[in-house]
């Protein structure tokens, strides 16, 4: 919670990868975080009107499509979004109340939900429309990358991870420590362009997303046309055993 | 964004009580003779509309009872610090208003008081439009104007608040110099309110849907937002009125909270006609009103990017 967690280079950011090529857009991911944060020991998240025509809740993870291209090259591209745990979170420093803090030893960015007066003027400070403001609770609500899951020592170690994270049957998620040069999702960043959004707001995202690419099984990959936004191999791809394929 | 009425009511309220006081501590200065239980009493009128105020802010919350938490992060937040200047300005009014009412002597009060008056209105200001200007992405509120017409038009509610006051209590001598300055500031909160609309009608928003997915194509839409029946994010950041709505309310209000106050104000000053400064008073509270609604909605939040499709 403290000042300086927001303004000096952590050691540590845990954070979220996400693999934009495997993400089928199945929402399990969301299903699983809203499971998993209902059951929590702050209470169960809104959920208004849920059968009736204009469902509404408070959910942490989204899955949005966009569609990309003119047809016929077209990409449809499924697009999970949820608390990126900004590196300099600009909800953190706005919070008159001290509830909105970014932990020094993992880089999370929480809300403590008996402080939060539920004034809005953190959503109000993101950019990136990750925070929800619970229509039950009355307090502000976010991802907590699955803070009371990912230290739980009563869990077996390979369930220590995000719900999400979890539940994704592509494996489109990665979570781990940008910080360590050797994690799964520094080397995903690093090897596979990961970037991040918004980059304008100089937010610096702890979450990253490994953009689209057409790659051929012998795991060559080049150039990305204007038109869809895909990487493309190029044709001369000749030795390859394996037939390139196509999105 | 969506205006949300307890804003607009506290930041409306809470303008013309400081511009009220400030009105009050200068012509205390420049020692216009005043009569000290017009004085008091305007004062305790500003403490009371700034009280008000400050009911209104409540209703914005949704743990009121956790309010006192806000003054804790002042060393980062302008809404903190607003929250703590805001009851010392309330304090500070109030005292002066006390030793006016209940002291023996009431013209032996310092020039102390009306300066400190005059110090924590500006910094209240300051405090309450950096809330919005602070938000650099809110390209529509970042950048000083947002300052100077907080500060302008709270001063100009304030001047004409107090004619009509001073008319309403019979201090003809009170009135007979803020005419000029009425007007004068008046025109001056319209001309700095007019660049912010010219600004803002210029704006190129810095974020784009591209910046915002990190798809490169230049044509990307938007197929769903991931929900059918909208979230807080639909609902908090859209203020959901018509072009046309948003278009009129534009010309509404610069013409109820600068035109139609100038002109009475102006043709009290020619004609005499002092009850035009009553006029003008809830004409120009109704476009402050207007004008603080259309403050918000104006301001386009890049998180909108994300939420254009309801599928």
């Amino acid at each position: 919670m403290s000042i300086a967690a927001t303004s000096e280079t952590l050691a540590r950011q845990l954070a979220l990868v996400i693999d934009l090529n495997v993400c089928v857009g199945c929402h399990a991911c969301v299903t699983s975080c809203k499971e998993w944060n209902t059951a929590g020991a702050a209470g169960p998240l809104a959920d208004l009107n849920a059968y009736e025509a204009e469902p509404s809740g408070t959910f942490f993870n989204r899955v949005q499509t966009y569609e990309a291209g003119t047809f016929p090259a077209t990409q449809t591209i499924h697009f999970p979004k949820s608390c990126l745990h900004c590196e300099d979170p600009p909800c953190v420093p706005v919070c008159p109340t001290g509830a909105s803090y970014k932990r020094a030893e993992d880089g999370i960015v929480l809300v403590d939900y008996d402080k939060c007066i539920g004034c809005s003027y953190c959503s109000w400070a993101c950019p990136y429309g990750a925070r929800e403001l619970d229509a039950e609770r009355k307090v502000m609500t976010k991802c907590t990358l699955c803070v009371d899951r990912i230290y739980d020592e009563l869990l077996p170690p390979q369930d220590r991870k995000p719900a999400c994270v979890k539940a994704c049957p592509t494996g489109a998620r990665l979570f781990g420590d940008i910080k360590d040069a050797n994690s799964e999702v520094s080397k995903a960043i690093r090897e596979r362009g990961g970037y991040q959004l918004m980059p304008e707001w100089e937010t610096q995202p702890a979450n990253h997303y490994l953009p689209r690419e057409v790659v051929s099984v012998s795991g060559r990959k080049m150039g990305m046309t204007a038109n869809t936004g895909q990487r493309q191999l190029h044709a001369d791809d000749a030795n390859s055993p394996e037939p390139v394929v196509q999105a | 964004m969506n205006p949300a009425l307890s804003i607009i009511i506290f930041t409306t309220l809470a303008g013309a009580a400081q511009g009220l006081a400030v009105v009050l501590a200068l012509s205390q200065l420049l020692g216009t003779g005043l009569d000290h239980s017009f004085v008091s009493r305007s004062l305790w009128l500003a403490v009371m509309l700034s009280i008000a105020s400050l009911v209104a802010s409540f209703f914005h919350l949704g743990q009121p009872m956790r309010a006192w938490r806000a003054a804790m992060m002042w060393r980062t937040s302008w809404m903190s610090r607003e929250v703590i200047v805001l009851p010392l300005f309330i304090v500070i009014v109030g005292t002066w208003a006390s030793m006016l009412s209940f002291s023996a002597r009431p013209a032996e009060i310092t020039a102390l008081l009306p300066l400190a008056v005059i110090a924590v209105s500006v910094l209240l200001w300051y405090c309450t439009a950096m809330i919005y200007a602070c938000i650099r992405f809110i390209q529509e509120w970042a950048h000083p104007l947002t300052i100077v017409n907080y500060t302008l038009i709270g001063l100009a509610s304030g001047l004409v608040l107090a004619g009509g006051l001073g008319v309403a209590s019979g201090q003809p001598r009170f009135v007979a110099p803020l005419g000029a300055w009425a007007v004068a500031i008046t025109t001056l909160a319209w001309l700095t309110r007019t660049l912010t609309l010219r600004r803002n009608a210029k704006l190129k928003p810095k974020s784009t849907l591209q910046s915002a997915t990190g798809i490169e194509a230049p044509d990307i839409v938007q197929k769903s937002m991931g929900m059918t029946g909208g979230a807080f994010n639909t609902r908090e950041f859209f203020h959901r009125a018509s072009v046309a709505a948003f278009r009129r309310m534009r010309v509404v209000f610069q013409v109820f909270a600068f035109a139609v106050p100038l002109a009475l104000v102006a043709c009290a000053v020619i004609s005499g006609w002092s009850a035009a400064w009553l006029l003008a008073v809830p004409i120009q509270l109704a476009g402050v009103l207007a004008e603080r609604w259309f403050f918000f909605a104006q301001a386009r939040h890049p998180q909108n990017l994300y939420y254009q499709v309801v599928s």
